[in-house]
């Protein structure tokens, strides 16, 4: 059975309404509510006495109807005011005398159907259906089982908006980590039972402290997979509030998730090894505390001249790489950040840690650029050997005229 | 009563079975020496120019090619992306973690990535961090590496100036240049065109020697 309210500009209302009966509801269209209320005899007894409930819940004036089907119980609800029980098998006589016009008719089949001289329900009902179908078509015959209170059809639950927040005011502002990660624990912990129930994971997790000055704290952890391991999320929240510590005591946590599909992996034996996600986060967040944020990811090389030129992105393990190109051994650059001041007096090179004759060298090659910009670089370089053997790359900066080693070939 | 008790334990000492090797991707090292370990720790030395870092490179090319993730803990900030993806590295399946010079820095980075598991190759670059302050590392903290990559499909390879890990490397390689192959006449139109170096096997102690020969990027 289904219950439909309905009241003119108040649908917020009529949704807390009917969420109060049942969990399945749906808002049919912006001033009307259907509910499914099967199961509802046992708390309230009969039909009649459930609409009362619900009028009375509804604290407004509202028309409640009560039908087999929701479709009988939107018409009625909409066409007859107060409370209507539509008799299950009689629905086409209850609803006979409403106007077609409550059908919500398309503008052709309303002019169609006033032609005719099809005013109401029963009208509409009584024409034959293969005539109907014939002249207007699927629309037609949807109206006229409408019409016949025959239309059957599940409800399409209204979603209400998800948030997987929590939050807790503190008894007594709190100054030190330890004991906001206990209240941290048991919020994270309710976030993602809440996540778990709806199937979901968090892909983001964000944090507000309420300061006791009145300010607020806030940090966010982007996650690179949907993860719903609360003791991963404290341990990340942890690092990075002793990375980013409050200025002042806390006297209010919120923790907000932005939920995401939770990640599904196909493990088969052949697949290569690769660090666990939620591991993998942890460990990167534990040596970014050591080294410090920015040194710590995954080169990426920029369509750029420059010497050295290249910019850290976020490790992670969803990326698919390319296999490798067959070419032979290339001899490999150790680069020196930053580049080591050398003096060349005749052929003899000095720096710190690196002195000796050049005996073979090749060069210079002349590279320039960003002189549109206010960072340019002019300077030619040489390979060079040493007496020891040691081959480096020197080059001269032809804005300052000064010699640099900026890396060995090993 | 006590034979009857050894009797019924099985004192069978199990054989370690032979650890899977990783290959290097140069034709010459792999034939002599198949590859390096996994699960054990690998020590790469020598002297600047002896090839180290191409070594290196040509290993963690092979594994990024194979799909597996590695790691570079560069203690001395001394990693060419632009050389390495020269190289054959997969830049995006490479996680580089730069310590500034840093050694102890650079042991805890590796310590943790072997703890949390999951890389092909996990890479530390001494070979830039003063002999002085490698010697300082301690012989408890190789032995905490060595114990971390046990039994785990990870490389661990360590390059650095001088053998430091000692007892603790399973596989050491001692690299030294044997050739500079310039091209051109001296003094005009020079180019590096390569160096040939030679990679000596410390432990196990059964000498062995592969030749390389690794081309310049000009």
């Amino acid at each position: 059975m289904f219950a439909c309210i309905h009241a003119p500009g108040e649908a917020e209302r009529l949704i807390a309404c009917a969420q109060d009966f049942s969990p399945i509801l749906e808002q049919t269209d912006a001033d009307t509510v259907t509910l499914d209320i099967d199961g509802l005899e046992h708390l309230f007894g009969s039909v009649h006495d459930i609409a009362h409930a619900i009028a009375r819940r509804a604290g407004i004036p509202v028309n409640v109807a009560v039908a087999a089907n929701p479709d009988a119980a939107f018409h009625a609800a909409r066409g007859f005011s107060g409370t209507s029980i539509v008799p299950q098998g009689d629905e086409a006589k209850f609803l006979a005398s409403l106007p077609v016009a409550l059908l919500s008719p398309s503008e052709e089949t309303a002019e169609t159907l006033a032609r005719w001289g099809v005013r109401t329900f029963r009208d509409l009902a009584a024409l034959p259906d293969l005539g109907v179908a014939a002249r207007l078509g699927e629309e037609g015959v949807r109206l006229q089982l409408l019409a016949r209170g025959d239309h059957e059809r599940p409800l399409v639950p209204a979603e209400a908006p998800q948030r997987f927040e929590e939050e807790m005011e503190l008894e007594y502002p709190v100054e030190l980590l330890e004991p906001l990660l206990f209240v941290l624990a048991r919020l994270l912990g309710d976030v993602c039972r809440r996540l778990e129930d709806h199937s979901l994971a968090a892909i983001g997790l964000r944090v507000r402290l309420l300061l006791e000055n009145a300010s607020q704290h806030e940090r966010s952890i982007r996650l690179p997979v949907p993860m719903r391991n609360p003791r991963v999320f404290l341990k990340l929240i942890e690092l990075d509030l002793e990375k980013h510590p409050p200025a002042a005591p806390v006297v209010k946590v919120t923790i907000a998730t932005d939920p995401a599909k939770p990640r599904t992996t196909q493990n088969g034996l052949f697949i290569p090894l690769a660090p666990e996600p939620e591991k993998l986060e942890l460990t990167l967040a534990r040596i970014a505390k050591v080294v410090g944020e920015e040194n710590v990811g995954s080169p990426e090389l920029v369509d750029t001249h420059r010497p050295g030129a290249f910019r850290m992105r976020p490790f992670g393990v969803k990326q698919q790489g390319t296999g490798r190109n067959a070419c032979p051994t290339q001899l490999a650059f150790r680069v020196f950040r930053p580049p080591v001041a050398a003096k060349l007096q005749a052929d003899f090179l000095s720096a710190p840690g690196i002195r000796g004759k050049i005996v073979r060298q090749a060069g210079p090659w002349r590279t320039s650029g960003d002189w549109w910009s206010a960072d340019p670089w002019v300077r030619d370089e040489w390979d060079i050997e040493l007496t020891d053997g040691a081959l480096y790359r020197i080059y001269c900066d032809a804005q300052t005229c000064r010699w640099f080693i900026e890396g060995s070939y090993d | 009563m006590a034979s009857a008790l050894l009797q019924t334990i099985d004192f069978k000492l199990h054989e370690r079975p032979a650890p899977d090797l990783l290959p290097s991707g140069i034709a010459r090292f792999d034939a002599v020496f198949g590859g390096v370990l996994r699960g054990c720790v690998t020590d790469i030395f020598g002297p600047a120019s002896s090839g180290r870092t191409s070594l290196l490179f040509s290993l963690i090319s092979e594994a990024t090619a194979r799909e597996e993730f590695c790691a570079v803990v560069d203690a001395g900030d001394a990693f060419d992306p632009k050389s390495a993806a020269a190289s054959g590295v997969v830049l995006n399946r490479l996680l580089w973690i730069r310590c500034g010079g840093n050694a102890e820095h650079a042991l805890r980075a590796t310590d943790l990535l072997l703890q949390a598991g999951g890389f092909g190759l996990v890479a530390m670059d001494l070979g830039d961090i003063a002999p002085a302050t490698a010697r300082r590392i301690s012989l408890a903290s190789w032995y905490r590496l060595r114990r971390a990559v046990e039994n785990t499909p990870t490389v661990l390879v360590v390059v650095e100036r001088a053998p430091h890990a000692r007892a603790c490397a399973q596989f050491a390689v001692e690299c030294a240049r044997s050739r500079v192959k310039w091209s051109g006449a001296p003094g005009c139109s020079q180019l590096l065109r390569s160096v040939e170096c030679a990679a000596d096997r410390r432990k196990p102690l059964r000498p062995a020697c592969a030749e390389m020969e690794a081309h310049a990027l000009r």
